[in-house]
């Protein structure tokens, strides 16, 4: 479809461009960006004034809930709120039921989003067979169906031997292998970061070396294996310094962050509310700022939504016995945004670390909003207001921190592939 | 979610009874001046008031107890309020009910008042904000978070042999990451004005950043207690006797147990206090819990006029 965004103020960081233009659509590519190619009459404009136009977000690893968890979500029902949050492509993380083991799955979840616009949809395999730690995934066949990568999600591997084994194995055959690191010893019976907050409260903690301990074994294990890693979602501070020691070695390590553990930490838990019942936990202040330092000087590579719907019974309980997760689709621009507007990330640098950083990491990256560039583009309005009630969140899941408050910047419209995917209006 | 004093009516007035963390020193002496009144009650031959009368407890144990649920039955009784006792250790909410639809059940039996006890932290705070506006909620122990009614009886007892609490120093020893009871302690004695709260115990049963709390932490005993006004020795679960915590109960009372030698150290007038159930010759040797610096007993039957007057202040009967 011919398509103009008209007037918008156009942030594409990989060339650096920050200027009020047109742009241009048609079919699946931008064809222009700024003159009006001769000939052109859109079938749609899009009025983008005082709206930011950027390239469309990319997601990481996010807890998709089907197969299995219908219950909580759907694959639709959160291609549609990541449409709405300026995803233009997601990743759909191997914990289902049954797990991403089989290609059989990775169809299943193709199937089911199949005639629909939704933002791209990327399967992470499983590192191991039912994410159990103890036989390898048939990670070939996993690649071969377009699994972007494989994963035992937050199950630990608890014998290193498979451990070791596994990542040899997706070295061996070229696949990125995303990786949460938690200790499953030190997290045992855990819900929050250790600290004053969790004693205070009385709830059993998961120190940051739960974390620490489980990277550096990972760590040495790429030293060993050359296998590429991307750690998702780092939560400690120190991580950071793991990470960036590890790369000046020059090992083909990468990781992310969620939204969450960049906007909030152990302090702001109100009371015992399961909303911020997260793995890994929020943790302290001084992790939270260490981790937007990293952002801000290139050690962390990309911000990731995380995005784990619940549904309600599973956050109607103590805090403790309560599933984590988080729902992050909806709120992402705003909280993202709240960064660059409290001077922690510039815009150009924000809108990196949501769009072509984490497109990078998948292999996927365009140039962004560029002639000739695919068109995967976010338009959001950062100053309008609105409230976060439960029937405007698009998620099933409306397990959020941020529930019933007023945010600030909302998606306007999202364009994936030439497609218009989400419009507000 | 809402505020933190969910405890507190709009008047700042008790509505609920959940920790210590948050109340002030009026609320305190509040409790504890009106506890004085119902030791009187406890004397007399008729050992009733009809405080409560026509009103509905529900003793709601989602973990095993014997003391609290008896002493609180017993406070209720001589309230004159009727009281039914739940035992959901083994009931519903292990065929799978939420905890939510237990309490709408109970709920519908029209009570006014639940006493709760469950194995989570923040678990009375749940119900607290889950129940209708008429009803009370009294936490007996949440997780490792807070048992209010054990701190308030325990300060009861200080103040009925020190006086005054700022010029104490006062510790805690034993067991402190699970213990309930010592958190709330810490936030009473804290408001209260006791000038130095100590936590004493090896480090694997301190918890982390407890200094942050303004208490100061010795990993030995003989340091901990020393010129000690007042000692509060915890019970040493079994299951933490032999566990990656410690090596065992044997060694835990070498170091850590309170004999008569060692109570030298502390003050001549020293009170040595204990929650309950004690474990002779383990975190307190049978000298020292018969001794006459021993409270131990004269807690027990404290509780009972502390959870009277909890009760009627909760209820706005007084």
């Amino acid at each position: 479809m011919k398509i103009l965004i008209k007037n918008g103020r156009v942030i594409n960081p990989s060339t650096k461009c920050d200027k009020v233009s047109d742009v241009w659509i048609d079919g699946k590519k931008i064809i222009s960006t700024g003159k009006k190619p001769t000939g052109f009459i859109p079938k749609k404009v899009i009025d983008a004034t005082n709206q930011i136009v950027c390239p469309g977000f990319v997601d990481l690893g996010s807890y998709l809930q089907e197969p299995g968890y219908e219950h909580k979500a759907t694959i639709v029902s959160e291609a549609n709120a990541a449409a709405a949050g300026g995803f233009t492509s997601i990743c759909c993380m191997p914990k289902t039921n049954p797990v991403i083991d089989t290609p059989a799955v990775v169809e299943l979840i193709k199937e089911k989003a199949r005639g629909i616009a939704t933002p791209k949809i990327y399967c992470i395999g499983a590192l191991t067979e039912g994410l159990k730690g103890q036989v390898l995934a048939e990670m070939s066949a996993l690649r071969e169906i377009g699994c972007v990568g494989v994963s035992n999600a937050r199950e630990a591997i608890e014998d290193t031997a498979v451990l070791k084994n596994s990542l040899e194995y997706a070295a061996s055959i070229n696949l990125t292998v995303f990786m949460s690191c938690e200790d499953p010893w030190l997290a045992k019976g855990g819900s929050m970061h250790d600290g004053l907050v969790s004693t205070k409260k009385g709830l059993v903690g998961i120190p940051s070396s739960a974390e620490l301990i489980a990277l550096s074994k990972v760590l040495i294990l790429v030293e060993q294996t050359g296998v590429k890693i991307h750690f998702q979602a780092l939560s400690s501070g120190r991580s950071v310094k793991y990470i960036t020691d590890a790369r000046r070695k020059g090992l083909p390590v990468s990781c992310d962050v969620s939204i969450s553990h960049i906007s909030l930490c152990d302090q702001d838990i109100s009371d015992y509310d399961p909303n911020y019942h997260i793995r890994p936990p929020l943790r302290s202040l001084k992790d939270k700022n260490a981790l937007i330092n990293g952002l801000k000087k290139g050690q962390v590579d990309a911000i990731s939504p995380c995005h784990e719907p619940q549904d309600a019974d599973s956050k109607a309980s103590t805090f403790s016995s309560s599933e984590p997760g988080i729902s992050s689709y909806d709120t992402f621009l705003s909280l993202l945004w709240t960064l660059v507007r409290n001077g922690q990330l510039t815009d150009r640098r924000a809108i990196e670390l949501a769009s072509c950083a984490p497109g990078e990491v998948l292999g996927k990256s365009g140039s962004g909003i560029v002639v000739d560039g695919m068109a995967d583009i976010c338009v959001f309005d950062p100053n309008l207001i609105w409230t976060t009630h439960p029937n405007n969140i698009i998620s099933h899941g409306k397990n959020t921190p941020f529930l019933n408050r007023e945010i600030l910047g909302k998606v306007t419209h999202t364009i994936a592939d030439g497609q218009i995917i989400y419009s507000s209006s | 979610m809402g505020s933190q004093n969910i405890q507190l009516d709009k008047a700042g007035k008790l509505k609920h009874f959940l920790s210590i963390d948050g109340l002030s020193k009026d609320h305190i002496t509040t409790i504890l001046d009106h506890a004085e009144t119902f030791t009187s009650v406890s004397k007399r031959s008729s050992k009733k008031v009809p405080i409560l009368r026509g009103k509905t407890v529900v003793n709601l144990f989602f973990e095993a107890s014997t003391r609290t649920r008896t002493t609180f039955e017993l406070a209720a009784k001589r309230l004159s309020a009727d009281v039914m006792n739940i035992n959901l250790e083994s009931s519903a909410t292990k065929k799978g009910e939420s905890l939510s639809d237990t309490l709408k059940t109970l709920e519908a039996m029209q009570a006014d008042m639940f006493v709760v006890r469950h194995q989570d932290s923040g678990a009375a705070e749940f119900i607290a904000r889950q129940v209708a506006q008429n009803i009370s909620v009294i936490n007996a122990g949440d997780g490792r978070h807070s048992h209010p009614t054990q701190a308030m009886l325990d300060m009861f007892t200080i103040r009925k042999h020190k006086k005054t609490f700022t010029q104490l120093r006062v510790a805690i020893v034993g067991d402190i990451a699970h213990s309930r009871v010592a958190r709330s302690e810490i936030h009473a004695l804290q408001i209260l004005g006791v000038p130095e709260i100590r936590v004493v115990g090896p480090k694997t049963l301190i918890p982390t950043e407890i200094g942050k709390l303004g208490v100061r932490t010795f990993n030995s005993l003989e340091s901990g207690i020393d010129k000690a006004d007042v000692i509060i020795m915890l019970r040493l679960q079994q299951e933490r006797m032999r566990s990656a915590l410690l090596p065992s109960g044997r060694e835990f009372f070498n170091t850590f147990g309170l004999t008569k030698e060692k109570l030298r150290l502390a003050k001549s007038d020293v009170i040595v206090m204990h929650p309950g159930p004690i474990n002779r010759g383990v975190e307190i040797d049978s000298e020292v819990a018969d001794s006459p610096e021993s409270v131990i007993l004269q807690q027990v039957t404290h509780g009972i006029a502390v959870r009277m007057a909890v009760m009627s202040l909760t209820m706005g009967r007084v």
